[in-house]
């Protein structure tokens, strides 16, 4: 025992720089920084901060923040999951390729990301706005809510949320029929054309672009570990594709899929390049929050310095609810892990 | 054997045909796009749109300080890694869990307090004024000093210069190389270690020939990943840079101002530049990926096996 | 568990609302009586716009009895020019230089005779271009030739993305040939002189502005004057001081509508009312209070005392027209470009 600490155990005067180092590099680059912003966000006092995130402006930037994550979520949740079954459970040809072009649009610059649907779908775009019949928007909607539907239905199942009212098997019903038939109801637009650049659809496709890797990125690695053992059990005690799905692979992967909804969330709140260029910065419609705090800080006087800073408060805790949330997970998982270590030894 | 077993298993058509189509709908289309966009100029139009000098030097300094930032990680990054592994001392949860901060937090918030906290009154800006050309150090590497005299100039400004820029890059990649490195120390053997001491390794050869080679390949995984995040770094950079062409301008701005550009004789904006502009980065960015995969597949074969 | 739960549960019900809340808010148009038209403009007129639109909105009300809202659109005069082309629904635009409407009048979205539909060349308010320099002037700046002095630090937008910037070029090109009569190569030398004193090169006008007030960088800011006042006013601290050099140009902001945009979202009424209103005495008013220049001599006379008058020539003397000042100064290898491949 004496003999492993000794090994490890580096003298004070290595060990003491080194630490020293550590803290004043994450101080200066990180802490400084950050402390920084809610210094600046609360010079004025914390009066100003509030008039600052309650505008109207202010709260519809969050509003639209928040949809297009969402949105740009569940689009690449549906994608991590499927390309890391097929990824991690079968084989093919030019899988290696597969997995590098999964990573693409995180190396691409973002204003290369805008500039390539302004290219699609700008007027004078290869494809322009989309023109749809209503037929084709209801269509569309049941789709999407029907799907909205399907993923609050396995959240139920999985954490048991609407207990007190349902049992598991109407709940998924209801939350799937009921979600399909209101977008069967309710049309996203009364437009027949949808303008997708300079309009909502531009920024959550560019939300969507930026954060596209983030789920699949963590759980290929995720469904690799785990291995397909539990799911060919499944099978083999006759359970249908959907049910091996749904009791097996799902809880399996749940703390990976949750950890890479978190990173895809993070990057979508503070995608500032692509949103840039393709949101057209139409006050209280297009701005997100990033492109809101930009026009704050471009403005004259402290009082508007100190909203710019205020707002970048705000997301600055939101970072840091992601951290302590992200922090939490990887503690589950970890234990998560050795349960399903424990259970195997036994 | 083991091929025909797996698949036993459902889904393998639905599941890769939707990644397939998502993928091929939000990424590899819209990307094409801008390749096709760009073949609309001539080959020498083309040539001339991506090898304007002003264009090259914005290659240039995003390579160049993507590049020193990443480095420059790689080895702070080292540093932090081995103390937050290896040593125990309060605090080390907190700044364990902060290192993720750069990832979470939106780059555009970044750009400007960094803007704010380097400029001549900021906390750290005020403390830098000898990197300006008028203070000695930054002075002694202008034209006028002795070693951009005699060797070359530098710009070390603080703020809106190239050093600004690196600063900035090493803040977006600080969790790449650290997160990278962390586990692969964090589960290293000890056993190894006691057999070199038991050798009569000292500690420096210790960590130099047995901890570092193992340590190798994440550590340039991480590299790779802090490089090419850099490289694709727009938000922060566009409020610390001074985006002057030819000497601080990155490829993205001058994407837009190509973009801006109205050509009266044709009646139209010059889109087709833009595009080859972009498609050079793109190429290059896809090149880095490709690099790092490889790398990353060559650094399993060091991995100790899972079973 | 029952914490995670509660954590789950209620990030279940946001993203819940926030769903419902997108697709009931995404419905737009004239439903609940609100007639909603949309002005892309550049960056310096937030203030102004804000101030305006809200007249308009009473005055409409007033006279036709329909409720009106303007949601605006900033950055820079190029940027926007491209959007609008690219499909920004807008139905006004109030741009920096009548050559980025021209821009978007050769693709058919504005009629092609735009400038001659309003007074004055559909230019409402005027500007200039003047320095703002530091408390006390300590470089001692006066006029253009003073900005090309060694070791002076000049800031600028840059003019190849910014319209004001474009004006600023012009103006200190025009000083050389029009004012001092000089040729074409000493009013190359002076700008190249000048831009090579550039030390930072924004992308818009109000990102320079930011760059010299907030992060004090420079001692010389080449501003429309508008911006500069606004500076001097709600930065009093600074004590920020305006040099007029001793000629500049006269920049003509123009507004037009979007055709296409108004006919196809059938607000042309209110365009159309929204950019004549401009030229009514109390948007005219608003104007010189806001320190752009009015076309209106009665108010021309109100604000003479902080708009003063020095010898301004424009843009048609200064490159025969914008297709022109574009092509010669401002494209591919262009004036702008030459200065900065000549610089090693």
């Amino acid at each position: 025992m004496e003999f492993n600490k000794s090994v490890r155990e580096d003298p004070w005067y290595l060990r003491v720089p080194l630490i020293l180092f550590s803290v004043l590099f994450i101080g200066i680059m990180v802490i400084g920084p950050m402390v920084n912003v809610f210094a600046q966000g609360l010079e004025l006092g914390l009066g100003v901060a509030f008039a600052a995130m309650a505008h109207p402006h202010a709260l519809h930037a969050l509003q639209l923040t928040l949809t297009a994550a969402v949105i740009a979520i569940v689009l690449n949740v549906t994608f991590g999951i499927a390309v890391a079954w097929a990824i991690a459970r079968f084989r093919f040809r030019g899988k290696a390729v597969l997995t590098s072009l999964i990573d693409l649009p995180f190396s691409v610059s973002p204003v290369i990301a805008g500039l390539i649907f302004v290219l699609l779908f700008g007027a004078y775009g290869f494809i322009g706005p989309l023109e749809l019949s209503p037929v084709a928007q209801r269509i569309g909607n049941t789709i999407i809510l029907g799907f909205v539907g399907l993923v609050l239905a396995w959240l139920n199942s999985e954490f048991n949320l609407l207990s007190f009212a349902f049992r598991p098997r109407w709940a998924r019903l209801i939350l799937v029929l009921g979600f399909a038939g209101l977008g069967c109801i309710q049309p996203v637009t009364d437009l027949d054309r949808i303008q997708i650049v300079f309009a909502v659809p531009g920024v959550v496709l560019a939300t969507a672009f930026v954060t596209f890797p983030f789920v699949a990125r963590e759980l290929i690695p995720v469904m690799e570990a785990i291995g397909p053992e539990e799911e060919e059990a499944a099978r083999t005690l006759g359970a249908s594709g959907w049910q091996m799905f749904w009791y097996v692979t799902l809880p399996n992967m749940k703390w990976g899929l949750l950890y890479g909804v978190l990173l895809c969330n993070a990057r979508a709140i503070g995608e500032f390049g692509a949103v840039n260029v393709v949101s057209g910065k139409l006050a209280g419609r297009t701005d997100t929050l990033p492109i809101y705090i930009e026009k704050l800080y471009q403005g004259f006087g402290a009082v508007q310095t100190a909203s710019a800073f205020a707002i970048s408060s705000l997301l600055c805790c939101l970072a840091l609810l992601t951290l302590v949330f992200k922090t939490y997970l990887e503690w589950k998982n970890r234990q998560y892990l050795l349960e399903q270590v424990k259970k195997g030894a036994s | 054997m083991a091929g025909q077993k797996r698949r036993a298993l459902p889904g393998f058509g639905l599941s890769l045909g939707y990644s397939l189509f998502y993928l091929s709908v939000l990424v590899l289309i819209p990307l094409a796009g801008c390749f096709i966009k760009a073949s609309n100029l001539s080959w020498e139009q083309f040539w001339h749109a991506v090898s304007d000098p002003v264009a090259v030097a914005a290659y240039q300094l995003s390579f160049s300080t993507s590049i020193i930032a990443a480095l420059l990680n790689s080895f702070t990054g080292l540093i932090v890694a081995w103390v937050l592994v290896r040593y125990d001392f309060p605090g080390k949860k907190l700044l364990d869990a902060l290192i993720d901060l750069p990832l979470a937090l939106p780059t555009a918030v970044a750009g400007i307090t960094f803007a704010n906290l380097y400029g001549s009154e900021g906390w750290f800006g005020q403390h830098l004024m000898f990197l300006d050309p008028d203070g000695f150090v930054g002075h002694w590497f202008s034209e006028d000093g002795w070693f951009g005299s005699t060797l070359f100039t530098l710009d070390t400004r603080a703020r809106g210069g190239p050093l600004a820029i690196v600063v900035v890059l090493m803040f977006v990649g600080i969790p790449f190389v650290i997160r990278s490195v962390q586990p692969v120390l964090a589960e290293f053997e000890i056993a190894q270690e006691e057999a070199a001491v038991s050798l009569g390794a000292s500690r420096w050869q210790t960590f130099r020939y047995v901890i570092l080679p193992a340590l190798l390949p994440a550590w340039l995984t991480g590299l790779a990943l802090a490089y090419a995040r850099g490289l694709g770094e727009y938000g922060s950079v566009i409020f610390v840079a001074d985006g002057i062409p030819g000497k601080t301008l990155i490829p993205p701005v001058l994407i837009i101002a190509k973009l801006e550009e109205f050509d009266h004789a044709r009646g139209a904006f010059k889109y087709e530049e833009a595009a080859a502009i972009a498609s050079v980065v793109l190429t290059m960015s896809f090149i880095t990926l490709v690099l790092i995969n490889l790398l990353e597949r060559w650094s399993k074969k060091f991995e100790p096996s899972e079973a | 568990m029952t914490s995670l739960r509660f954590i789950i549960n209620t990030s279940l019900m946001l993203a819940l609302a926030s769903i419902v809340g997108c697709f009931g808010g995404s419905k737009r148009g004239s439903d609940d009586g609100v007639i909603e038209i949309v002005n892309a403009s550049y960056d310096p007129t937030r203030e102004l716009y804000q101030e305006i639109n809200a007249a308009f909105i009473d005055d409409y009300q007033q006279k036709h009895g329909k409720t009106v809202k303007v949601t605006q659109s900033h950055g820079g005069s190029g940027s926007q020019a491209r959007s609008v082309i690219d499909g920004l629904e807008a139905d006004v635009v109030t741009l920096a230089l009548a050559g980025d409407i021209n821009a978007i009048a050769k693709k058919q979205l504005i009629a092609a005779d735009w400038e001659k539909r309003l007074p004055d060349n559909s230019a409402p308010y005027t500007s200039t271009i003047v320095f703002v320099v530091r408390d006390g002037n300590p470089k001692a700046i006066k006029d253009w030739d003073d900005l090309a002095k060694p070791g002076v630090k000049v800031i600028t937008p840059n003019p190849k993305i910014s319209g004001g910037a474009r004006w600023n070029f012009l103006a200190a090109w025009g000083y050389v040939t029009l004012h001092k009569k000089g040729s074409d190569a000493e009013a190359q030398d002076l700008v190249g002189r000048i831009y090579r004193n550039v030390v930072k090169l924004d992308t818009g006008a109000r990102g320079s502005a930011q760059t010299f007030i907030k992060n004090k960088l420079g001692d010389v800011f080449i501003s429309w004057e508008n911006e500069a006042i606004l500076a001097q006013r709600e930065v009093p601290d600074q004590k920020l001081a305006i040099i007029y050099p001793s000629a500049s140009i006269l920049a003509e902001p123009a507004v037009a509508v979007v055709a296409q945009n108004v006919d196809e979202r059938g607000t042309r009424a209110v365009a159309e009312a929204y950019l004549q209103f401009l030229y009514t005495d109390a948007a005219q008013d608003i104007i010189g209070k806001n320190t752009y220049r009015p076309r209106n001599a009665t108010y021309q006379k109100k604000y003479a005392a902080t708009l003063p008058t020095i010898p301004l020539f424009t843009i048609r003397e200064v490159a025969g027209g914008w297709a022109e000042a574009q092509q010669r100064f401002f494209s591919d290898g262009g004036v702008f470009d030459r200065i900065f491949s000549l610089k090693k």
